[in-house]
């Protein structure tokens, strides 16, 4: 187990210096500086402007600098919003993020697994055919639609919750549903054909010959192997929700990284830029890793890969 | 006595009945079931199933509306009338409305115009069009990037094939979206200086920002196609005609392209169909952010996006879009779980 | 009469309902087995011979119905039984080993845990009490180590170990009957050897009846007290081991013995597979099932459905040939 742990923090690790290089990279090969965008800037001024930043500098030199800071946390200053360096923007702004995100993803999974291992058992029954037509739509409607619908319903016509911001608790629902229903409804199509698989498994003969009960047969012998794919799953999902999503958080006017993240590459704000594609891709990777783990923990079988 | 009523036969048998029977005769007994070949028992299956049927029409119904129908329609998406801004669904601007005085047939907006007086039909159905080109472009270049690189690893495995699916797990982990955006942004750049020169004038076309999507879609997303093919050639590799295949001198790219990649042309089917609507979903979401195609081409994104601010007066303006990519990914969906029930049991969870 | 027989199943036919229809997968199949005895199941995929194993115990496909018949098996009459009841005799008065080990033990649970399952579920014995027993039985099994090995996972063990585990869970409360379902076609031949060794053993010390089922005549010659051969849902063959293999009566029987190689024979005769493929049990043929495949089919075979004929003893078999001898010396001696 420790190797396998290790095995992976070493690849995460790989990841995450590649993914700052190539954004780094990437990003200076965009021609025009944040500075053009501002008419009255005379050429002296842009020279030291661009000089405080250090872009006056050779690439490599600028690279080195950058990687070296990133190695001592330091993600540098915002271009955009003077006076403030890019940690300290992504502190504020992250936690709005991840608390949604993170109440999408518990809701997403409490509705998902049962809702798909539920069809699954009443397989080819009215139940089932219900669950599969809702997930079927439920993956095709784009979060954009959604999520106002959910404003034109509950803020709209019925008053009942604020549409814009997150200022009480109330105000967290609408998001919170929007974020978690395409997953919810994927999950359950995942889970639905996985347990569907896992029941044909020999092993649950085999627990059928010994007698168990069938709640103890769903319940010790199915489902613990049936949720592997939806662990699988939980991964990528986990970084997208808890990273901020960028169209609910447009939608519902929150202000988390995601929308910060697209008005800073509108704007060009370079550190801003480099700074949470870096931040957001190292908390992916390290999600990722820790869903390794967490499968590893349920899937006895993968010590030995 | 008992032994007679046990068998009743032995009464009315004569000699005739125990003479052997010939080849004929058995032939007769054994109702052979007729042997399908690969595509047409898949097609059978398919066309069995109701559901996959319906989103196989449904699909062309939308391609038929998206890509032909507009070439004949009388309004053109970035046509714009001047006094008919912001009418609503069949309603005739006073312009429309003098002139139909003087018995002239005016088309009418099914559902209506925008704030520019384009009418917004055309532009729903051309946006379609826009992301349905995203759609199938991608997924074929994600399946010819990502079928050869799968085909590659699992051919030659050992240390080929762990360098290889190394990158593959990398590029897995990299946060899809980000990279998305910020590729489809600063590849604009490049890519409008290209298509100034001579020979690329046709990018103008398409506009950089469209190329750029087709791109990152290609780099970023045949990973999982990769996958797929991988595991499926190193199954297939192990069979007798491969082997067979080498015995004759046959090269490893003969043995890839001729007889690898033939034999699991249903998973590859399969599963760049399910890829075309996943494409779609995240053009729409690239132009709803702004980051998508650019004006005035319209995309179906792009025209939710506009829409948003005057949702509560024009609702339509919204939902009409918005109910056409449901209405493409949902039938995409459909078709491709068909497809792969059809001809892809083993990919079929149950 | 019926009690003192731990099997008794008298006609029994089963169906399994699919979209295509009505498989007939038993036609009239009767077995009778006292406590103690081994009887071999021998045929070819889809012959039926599983499924009339698992019809003692209930467990056939949600599908498959048993439409006529009776199936008693220590006193209970199955085929009336709801799945709750089943559930109380499976794994305590009989037992199951699958064909394939790799596959019939869940992954993710201990070896220790999924023997102590069976355990405490027909038992007192829970917790401690029932990982006792469960060591109890690995060593039953052969299997070294115990200690260590209920610590393990099933893919931490080889073929042959999993397949001990197997027997293990079986044998958790002390079964009336064993039923082996191909136990060691997916094994190494060597370790093939050593589980029939082992079943053997456990059959002398524990005295259950075992139902081997088995393709591989060899299986059953060195365990069965009786065979009974299946073909096309129907027992074509039945009686003692010794009947089977040295007076075999009916075609396929005899086919199925021309494909065992001899290497202590001198003359090395030829093995003689069977040619043909089986019946489709959606459309049953009108006459004997054999008859399609058969060397000496007769017009009559393809007509009239063979009944049982009897050669004293238990021994009888469903063949139409014994009825052509009858009729010649009938007719030479009445009519001629």
């Amino acid at each position: 187990m420790p190797k396998y742990i290790l095995k992976r923090a070493i690849m995460s690790l790989i990841t995450a210096f590649l993914v700052a290089t190539m954004t780094f990279f990437v990003m200076n090969m965009v021609p025009g500086g944040p500075f053009l965008a501002e008419k009255a800037v005379t050429p002296q001024a842009q020279a030291a402007m661009e000089a405080k930043y250090g872009l006056d500098k050779p690439l490599i030199k600028q690279y080195t600098t950058y990687m070296t800071g990133l190695l001592h946390g330091d993600f540098g200053l915002s271009i955009k919003k003077r006076g403030r360096t890019v940690a300290q923007i992504i502190a504020v702004k992250f936690p709005v993020s991840a608390r949604i995100g993170g109440m999408a993803l518990v809701l997403a999974v409490l509705t998902g697994v049962p809702l798909g291992a539920v069809a699954a058992f009443n397989r080819g029954k009215f139940l089932d055919n219900l669950i599969i037509v809702l997930s079927t739509a439920g993956i095709a409607i784009p979060s954009f639609l959604s999520s106002t619908l959910l404003v034109y319903v509950f803020t709209t016509k019925l008053h009942l919750l604020p549409s814009l911001g997150l200022k009480d608790a109330r105000s967290y629902v609408m998001p919170v549903i929007a974020l978690a229903l395409y997953p919810s409804f994927y999950m359950a199509r995942l889970m639905r054909s996985s347990m569907l698989d896992v029941m044909g498994q020999d092993y649950m003969r085999t627990a059928r010959a010994k007698g168990v009960t069938t709640f103890k047969s769903i319940f010790k012998h199915a489902l613990r192997n049936a949720i592997l794919p939806v662990i699988t799953y939980l991964g990528p999902l986990l970084a997208s929700l808890m990273t901020g999503s960028f169209i609910v958080e447009k939608i519902f006017n929150i202000p988390g990284l995601g929308s910060e993240f697209v008005s800073c590459i509108t704007s060009r704000d370079y550190p801003m830029i480099m700074g949470t594609t870096i931040f957001l891709a190292v908390f992916v990777i390290v999600m990722n890793l820790f869903v390794d783990i967490a499968y590893a923990f349920v899937d006895p079988r993968i010590k030995l890969k | 006595m008992e032994e007679i009523k046990k068998n009743p036969l032995s009464m009315q048998v004569s000699m005739e009945d125990f003479m052997p029977a010939s080849g004929e005769d058995k032939e007769s007994l054994v109702i052979m079931r007729e042997s399908v070949g690969f595509w047409k028992d898949g097609i059978r299956r398919f066309r069995k199933n109701k559901i996959a049927m319906s989103a196989f029409f449904l699909v062309l119904l939308i391609m038929i509306f998206c890509f032909i129908v507009p070439a004949f329609y009388p309004y053109k998406y970035e046509q714009q009338m001047k006094g008919s801004e912001r009418l609503a669904p069949m309603q005739y601007s006073k312009v429309e409305k003098a002139e139909m005085e003087k018995g002239e047939k005016i088309f009418p907006h099914l559902l209506g115009t925008d704030q520019n007086g384009r009418d917004y039909m055309i532009r729903v159905l051309v946006g379609g069009r826009v992301s349905m080109t995203v759609g199938l472009v991608a997924s074929v270049l994600i399946l010819m990037i990502g079928s050869v690189f799968g085909a590659i690893a699992g051919y030659f495995g050992g240390i080929i094939d762990m360098i290889m699916m190394r990158i593959v797990d990398i590029i897995y982990t990299v946060p899809d979206v980000l990279i998305i955006i910020l590729l489809a942004q600063t590849l604009k750049f490049p890519l409008e200086k290209l298509s100034m020169l001579p020979a690329f004038t046709w990018m103008q076309k398409l506009g950089s920002n469209m190329i750029s999507m087709f791109i990152v879609f290609a780099l970023l997303y045949w990973v999982g196609m990769a996958r797929i093919v991988r595991s499926q050639i190193m199954i297939l590799k192990q069979s007798e005609y491969v082997t067979a295949a080498r015995a004759l001198g046959a090269g490893p790219g003969r043995i890839i392209f001729k007889h690898l990649i033939v034999n699991c042309i249903g998973t590859l089917i399969v599963t760049t169909t399910l890829q075309i609507p996943s494409s779609i979903f995240t053009e729409s979401f690239l132009s709803f952010l702004g980051l998508g195609v650019q004006a005035p081409m319209p995309s179906l994104g792009s025209l939710a996006s506009a829409a948003l601010n005057g949702f509560q007066t024009y609702p339509e303006k919204l939902f009409a879009p918005a109910f056409l990519i449901f209405i493409i990914i949902l039938s995409f969906n459909l078709l491709g779980d068909g497809l792969r029930d059809a001809f892809d049991p083993k990919l079929k969870q149950q | 009469m019926a009690e003192e027989f731990l099997v008794n199943i008298q006609e029994e036919r089963l169906s399994f309902f699919t979209p295509a229809g009505e498989v007939k997968a038993l036609n009239n199949v009767s077995i009778q087995m006292k406590e103690g005895e081994v009887l071999g199941i021998v045929g070819e995929s889809g012959s039926g011979k599983s499924v009339t194993a698992y019809s003692i115990m209930g467990l056939t496909a949600q599908n498959g119905k048993i439409v006529g018949g009776t199936v008693d098996f220590n006193g209970h009459a199955i085929q009336n039984m709801t799945e709750k009841e089943l559930r109380k005799i499976r794994g305590n008065e009989v037992s199951i080993i699958f064909q394939d080990p790799m596959t019939s033990l869940n992954p993710v649970w201990t070896i220790g845990n999924q023997i102590a399952e069976a355990v405490s579920l027909h038992t007192d014995k829970k917790g401690k009490a029932a990982r006792d027993r469960a060591k109890e039985l690995l060593e039953l099994v052969g299997i070294n180590e115990p200690e260590k090995r209920l610590k393990q996972y099933p893919h931490e063990l080889s073929g042959g170990m999993r397949q001990r585990v197997m027997i293990a869970i079986a044998l958790a409360c002390e079964p009336k009957l064993l039923i082996a379902d191909e136990p060691t076609t997916a094994l190494d031949v060597t370790i093939q050897a050593q589980i029939l060794e082992l079943m053997q053993e456990l059959r002398k010390k524990l005295g259950m009846g075992i139902i081997m089922i088995t393709h591989d005549l060899g299986v059953v010659a060195s365990m069965c007290d009786y065979i009974a051969v299946m073909y096309a849902g129907e027992i074509v063959e039945y009686g003692t081991t010794d009947d089977i293999f040295y007076n075999p009566k009916h075609e396929y029987t005899k086919g199925l013995l021309r494909s065992i190689p001899k290497f202590h024979e001198k003359d090395y005769s030829r093995l003689v597979p069977i040619d043909g493929q089986p019946v489709d049990l959606l459309n049953p043929p009108k006459g004997c099932g054999f008859a399609p495949r058969c060397a000496s089919c007769m017009k009559i075979c393809l007509e009239v459905k063979p009944e049982k004929n009897y050669y004293g003893g238990v021994h009888y078999a469903r063949c139409l040939l014994q009825q052509k001898e009858d009729f010649l010396k009938n007719s030479g001696k009445g009519e001629v």
